[in-house]
């Protein structure tokens, strides 16, 4: 796993993790280098760049966007994508009249295998509070102006589905190969909070 | 259970404070804690239902001074003791000795193709083979009822009492309501309901603007 801050002594949460991971491990209920693979997996393999490879190719495949919009799960798992947090996906595209942010206001689900583990503020108080009641303006605030005339959509993921947002095509990026494409979807695009 | 942890629609929290590059864990205890909840759940036998109501039973004040991985530890802490897995006093044990710069380690050896294949299938609480019958479709006007369960329960405050449409069936899902009280998985079908920003939020919604909340049958009733 990627080192952090190494020279600081041990602090409280930390000397409580390991106890606990040690107490589990020496009852046979943990395998420590199972920990390490699991880390090592969300910081190499899983991450938005497997959500842009579902983008782009929706953008330039009609077939998979059909497929992608029917049936989320089944469609990125062509693309060997799926797993913990992502059992259940639906994707929501947004359109010239629908505008879609995803949120969980009770916890932070989040589609892990698309997007990876959330960021900070998808986890805090005040996205989880506000994005429900005032969205245009915690748009505005991410940069985002919804025009009027489009319907905002906020997907709260109370449940087991999980959650991604198809944005838009950018204008002129049409023809672009796949990998092109897939440089220019961000992760905050496909929770909805930027446009691409 | 009406807890701080349930903050759609609040008040008072501030700005959404962004991080210039994030890093995926700030500490590497966020890292651990994240791995050994993974596997604790395997091991210890619990699912996130029981993750997330030890959560919701942290008291408000301490919720909202904790990390995300905090309140992860806490909980798998709670869970660990009150399974039998775990005591308290052997915890603090630990952390005495460990404090004092005492290691153990063990384990085996597993690779990191052999774990991706691992959580490949992932751990699904959809219940295809359960068959159950829906109440509600597609269409339906349903309102979520009023109520307000001492325990865990994904039926969020601010869409209780409301009037909203079903847009999906998911299908059969395990209920939390019961299985995070270790009562049972009692599958029922699990609804996609959407709702007018101005039924939930009054004058303050956004004609034309709407807010969907995941529901099981069990929270709702015909509209």
């Amino acid at each position: 796993m990627a080192s952090h801050k190494h020279n600081e002594p041990e602090s409280d949460m930390a000397l409580r993790v390991k106890a606990i991971e040690q107490l589990l491990s020496e009852k046979g209920l943990v395998d420590p280098t199972g920990i390490d693979r699991l880390i090592e997996l969300y910081e190499t393999r899983v991450g938005p760049h497997n959500g842009a490879r579902v983008v782009a190719k929706a953008w330039t495949d009609p077939d998979y966007r059909a497929r992608l919009l029917e049936n989320g799960t089944d469609a990125i798992a062509e693309l060997d994508v799926s797993g913990i947090q992502g059992e259940n996906m639906v994707v929501v595209e947004n359109t010239q009249n629908v505008h879609n942010v995803v949120v969980c206001t009770l916890c932070s689900c989040y589609p892990w295998p698309v997007l990876g583990l959330p960021p900070r503020w998808y986890k805090s108080p005040p996205y989880r509070s506000r994005v429900v009641r005032e969205p245009r303006t915690v748009l505005e605030e991410f940069g985002v102006e919804v025009p009027s005339d489009v319907e905002v959509r906020v997907w709260d993921s109370s449940a087991e589905i999980r959650y991604m947002v198809l944005p838009s095509q950018p204008e002129g990026s049409k023809g672009k190969s796949e990998e092109e494409l897939a440089e220019m979807v961000t992760r905050d695009g496909m929770i909805g909070v930027a446009t691409v | 259970m009406d807890g701080i942890h349930d903050m759609g629609g609040m008040h008072g929290f501030g700005k959404i404070e962004r991080e210039e590059n994030e890093p995926l864990f700030h500490a590497d205890w966020e890292a651990r804690a994240f791995g050994l909840s993974l596997q604790a759940a395997d091991g210890i036998g619990f699912v996130d239902d029981h993750l997330r109501a030890n959560i919701e039973r942290i008291p408000a004040a301490k919720y909202l001074r904790s990390s995300y991985y905090e309140l992860w530890m806490q909980s798998l802490e709670s869970i660990a003791i009150e399974k039998g897995v775990l005591t308290q006093q052997e915890i603090e044990a630990r952390i005495a000795t460990l404090s004092e710069g005492g290691r153990a380690e063990g384990g085996s050896d597993l690779s990191l193709d052999e774990m991706d294949e691992a959580i490949a299938g992932g751990a699904s609480t959809k219940r295809p083979d359960v068959v159950v019958a829906a109440g509600f479709k597609s269409g339906d006007k349903v309102r979520v009822k009023n109520d307000h369960p001492r325990h865990h329960t994904r039926a969020t405050r601010y869409c209780r009492g409301r009037l909203g449409e079903v847009i999906a069936d998911h299908g059969v899902f395990v209920f939390p309501d019961s299985n995070s009280e270790w009562q049972g998985e009692n599958p029922e079908h699990c609804y996609t309901v959407m709702f007018a920003a101005e039924e939930l939020w009054g004058e303050a919604g956004t004609q034309g603007d709407s807010v969907t909340v995941d529901l099981w049958e069990s929270y709702l009733e015909h509209g």
